[in-house]
């Protein structure tokens, strides 16, 4: 396919000139304090982006991973402060590890139900919560008790400018964990059998099960995967706002679910790109942040991220006619 | 027989207390086109599941190469050679041709990791073998369904086929597209590999095969080689009798035709057609054919209001009428039942009842409450009037066959009262028995309720066979008519073929 009929193409052209149109009602968009800000934005949406890439490129449809992931990261936090534990590595694989508990959950009931996966994570998602605010408690672990070597993590940079003025900004270190997922993820599933069975169960289950694919492996593989990207991403999230809340993450499912659109992933499963998901999100974060900076009300956001929802899907599903006609 | 490639012993299958195969023995020669014919329900693709593994028989054996294979799984069957063509061609259309066409051989390596350079080579080098020109990068959902099933037989041949099965594989194809899969059906069969062509179309079969075996309701009933047999012979085994092919005459009333049910005086539509003029007689059934896009379809559609913005007149008993909706073409009492009956016609998951009352409800409801007797007898007498098999008016249309859906299609227009009705392709898709019953049905409401029939075909011969007269459309303008009692089959072929 020629390079200017790709999906990625027309996203980053669109998102090129979304970016010259606010920068041009809003100069301050461009300002490196703003655009450090906004990568850092990108980071924990991007990775919880990239499971749920997977879970729609199957044909499947994830709403439980905002859940997950504020259970393995409450979980976690808690735990260390029960334990007095303090360190960086381990945490971290103890969230990856109760992300892929709750994905294998999920791919449980879709594989062995075959169940519709948007009402198997609905049903997960919330009986995650509810557990989570139930047993383990609904207090919030805040700066002055979070475990200090998680801050200092989360606080390195790679970039920072110190201004004449004394202000600081600088480009947080979190971003190079994202692209080194996001490019992981894409390795997979362009040069391998399991990433290309992802492929071939969202463009038809009876026949990807006729070709000799091991579908229980790919639908394992993907919730489990969906699950770690989540409890990783929760992870890195608290550590980076120092805060660890049993009730965050309230709408990121709408939130990522439409930047993955938006990156031209079809909701019917079988399209998608790393690449685009990566636009999509950066898109989706761009707007919010123009949304903020031009201090429009928090309420106004959400008919935005629903507006963006529609039009992308409607953009998708008339290229995918297109296509087939 | 025993240089048989593949041979059927006395197979029976049972399913939760249906025979579905009753003693049904086949043997297929290396190189050999043989047709399993059969109607809907038959039995057939329960054959095929037993030949790919899928099903395992209860009772009988199954041969290949001359030695017994207990237990035969799918894989086994692959293994063996034997490749099945569904009717669904199993592809991918989120993935390129390359890459449908490499998956089966990187899975059957267990490789883990992809190269994209083999997989291209791979499907290069399948797509030469075949001779066809199609683009491997291309997107799969891209390509027409002749392209997609030549894929389709790219992929089984790349896995050492002996036995390439193909279920249906003319369906969606038009005649030209026909004509190349036969050609190279015999390429294939060059090459040593045996072809089963399981179908209902009388004509192909005979075309492309060497042997046929006919099935019926699970029992074999005939089997030799493709000379022995014809077309009255082979439906004769199908549907287990007689199917009578004779003409369908209408006489005009001794006192004159009088005024015709339906006239068109230089009807024309920018772009569709130009200036037609015809009439057609209560009682009459008139026919026409053209290639595709020749405007019969778009004539079908305009008298029906579904293409408003024609020019000319349209009568119907004398009095002119406009047709610029459809609301407007059911008042004047023009039934329509399109090709594609269940896009345009039926609610597939609505219940037979309902579907037949759809047009009706207004006329049976009093006061905005529906007279629910009425209903029920209503559609009670149209299911037994038209044979519609079914135990109950409860079924949902979408589990009925091709055949009974398009009588429930009928049904509902005949409610209507409607005095002209517009056939387009009544029998696209429907098995034989239910073919000759649908040309009955059409044959009866024509002579007894005094219905001008419009019909539009591809199927020539079912066009002589019930018409009256058989007109013939191309790029737009009425171009010949014939009197189906003086004209054959072959010189309207002709005829149609030199439109190209």
């Amino acid at each position: 396919m020629g390079l200017f009929r790709r999906s990625e193409t027309i996203i980053a052209a669109i998102l090129l000139v979304a970016m010259i149109i606010i920068g041009l009602i809003n100069p301050a968009f461009w300002q490196l304090d703003n655009m450090f800000s906004l990568l850092r934005s990108n980071v924990v949406i991007g990775i919880m982006a990239l499971g749920v890439l997977l879970v729609m490129l199957s044909g499947g449809f994830d709403v439980s991973f905002p859940a997950f992931a504020v259970a393995a990261m409450y979980l976690t936090v808690k735990g260390m402060l029960a334990i007095g534990y303090s360190g960086v590595l381990l945490p971290f694989l103890c969230a990856v590890a109760i992300g892929v508990l709750c994905g294998c959950l999920n791919a449980f009931f879709v594989y062995k139900f075959r169940m519709i996966p948007l009402i198997v994570t609905l049903g997960t998602g919330s009986m995650v919560r509810g557990f989570l605010l139930g047993v383990v408690g609904t207090s919030i672990v805040n700066i002055n008790r979070f475990p200090p070597e998680l801050i200092e993590f989360a606080k390195t940079e790679l970039v920072s400018v110190t201004r004449p003025d004394g202000s600081h900004s600088g480009l947080t270190a979190m971003l190079l964990l994202y692209l080194g997922l996001a490019l992981a993820v894409h390795l997979v599933l362009r040069y391998t059998m399991i990433g290309r069975s992802i492929y071939a169960l969202g463009g038809g289950a009876e026949a990807a099960n006729r070709v000799g694919f091991n579908l229980r492996k790919t639908i394992f593989f993907i919730y489990c995967t969906a699950g770690a990207l989540a409890g990783f991403a929760g992870m890195l999230h608290c550590s980076m706002i120092w805060l660890a809340n049993p009730r965050d993450f309230v709408g990121m499912d709408l939130v990522v679910i439409a930047a993955v659109v938006l990156g031209g992933a079809s909701i019917f499963g079988g399209r998608g790109s790393v690449l685009g998901t990566m636009l999509g999100v950066f898109m989706l974060v761009m707007v919010q942040n123009s949304l903020i900076i031009m201090k429009v009300d928090t309420t106004w956001q959400l008919v935005v991220v629903g507006i963006i929802i529609v039009i992308a899907t409607v953009a998708t599903a008339w290229r995918d006619r297109r296509r087939q006609a | 027989m025993s240089h048989a490639f593949i041979e059927l012993c006395h197979i029976e299958k049972h399913f939760a207390g249906v025979h579905a195969l009753n003693d049904v023995s086949l043997s297929i020669r290396p190189g050999e086109i043989h047709c399993l014919a059969g109607e809907n329900g038959s039995g057939k693709s329960t054959v095929i599941k037993v030949i790919s593994g899928v099903y395992r028989p209860d009772g009988g054996e199954i041969r290949i190469d001359g030695e017994t294979v207990h237990n035969l799984t799918p894989i086994a069957s692959i293994d063996r050679g034997i490749q099945v063509i569904y009717q669904d061609f199993s592809l991918f259309g989120n993935l390129t041709v390359a890459e449908n066409l490499a998956l089966n051989t990187e899975l059957r390596e267990k490789r883990r990791l992809v190269n994209w350079r083999r997989i291209h080579a791979l499907a290069r080098r399948a797509l030469d073998e075949l001779g066809v020109d199609i683009d491997p990068s291309a997107e799969v959902d891209t390509l027409p369904t002749a392209g997609r099933q030549l894929v389709a037989i790219a992929r089984a041949l790349m896995s050492d086929a002996r036995l390439l099965i193909m279920d249906e594989p003319t369906t969606a194809l038009t005649r030209k597209e026909v004509e190349t899969l036969f050609g190279i059906v015999r390429d294939i069969q060059r090459r040593g590999i045996a072809v089963l062509f399981v179908s209902h179309k009388m004509r192909e079969m005979l075309e492309i095969s060497e042997r046929i075996t006919v099935i019926r309701n699970g029992r074999k009933v005939a089997e030799g080689p493709t000379a022995d047999f014809n077309e009255g012979l082979i439906i004769r085994h199908m549907t287990g009798h007689d199917i009578s092919a004779d003409g369908y005459r209408w006489e005009p009333p001794e006192e004159g035709a009088g005024t015709p049910r339906l006239e068109l005086a230089g009807l024309s539509k920018e772009g569709a057609f130009s200036d037609l003029t015809m009439a057609i007689h209560p009682g009459e059934i008139v026919g026409l054919s053209g290639l595709l896009g020749s405007g019969r379809t778009e004539v079908a559609l305009s008298l029906f209001g579904m293409e408003p913005g024609y020019s000319g007149d349209i009568r119907i008993d004398g009095t002119p009428v406009r047709l610029d909706s459809v609301q407007q073409a059911i008042a004047a009492g023009i039934a329509y039942v399109p090709e594609d009956r269940l896009t345009e016609g039926l609610f597939l998951g609505q219940s037979i009842n309902r579907n037949i009352l759809a047009t009706t409800y207004d006329s049976i409801a009093r006061h905005l409450v529906i007279d629910r007797d009425r209903a029920s007898s209503l559609t009670a007498e149209m299911i037994r009037s038209l044979s519609i098999a079914t135990p109950t008016g409860e079924k949902l249309v979408g589990e009925l066959s091709g055949g009974n859906q398009q009588r429930v299609v009928i049904a509902r227009w005949l409610l209507t009262n409607a005095r002209v009705l517009i056939l387009n392709g009544p029998t696209v898709g429907v098995d034989v028995g239910s073919k000759a019953q649908i040309h009955r049905i059409i044959r009866d409401l024509a002579r007894d309720q005094g219905l001008a029939v419009l019909m539009i075909s591809d199927d020539v011969l079912e066009l002589v066979e019930n018409c009256n007269r058989i007109l013939l459309m191309h790029r737009g303008r009425l171009v010949a008519e014939y009197d189906a009692a003086r004209i054959n089959e072959e010189d309207i072929s002709e005829t149609l073929k030199s439109f190209k």
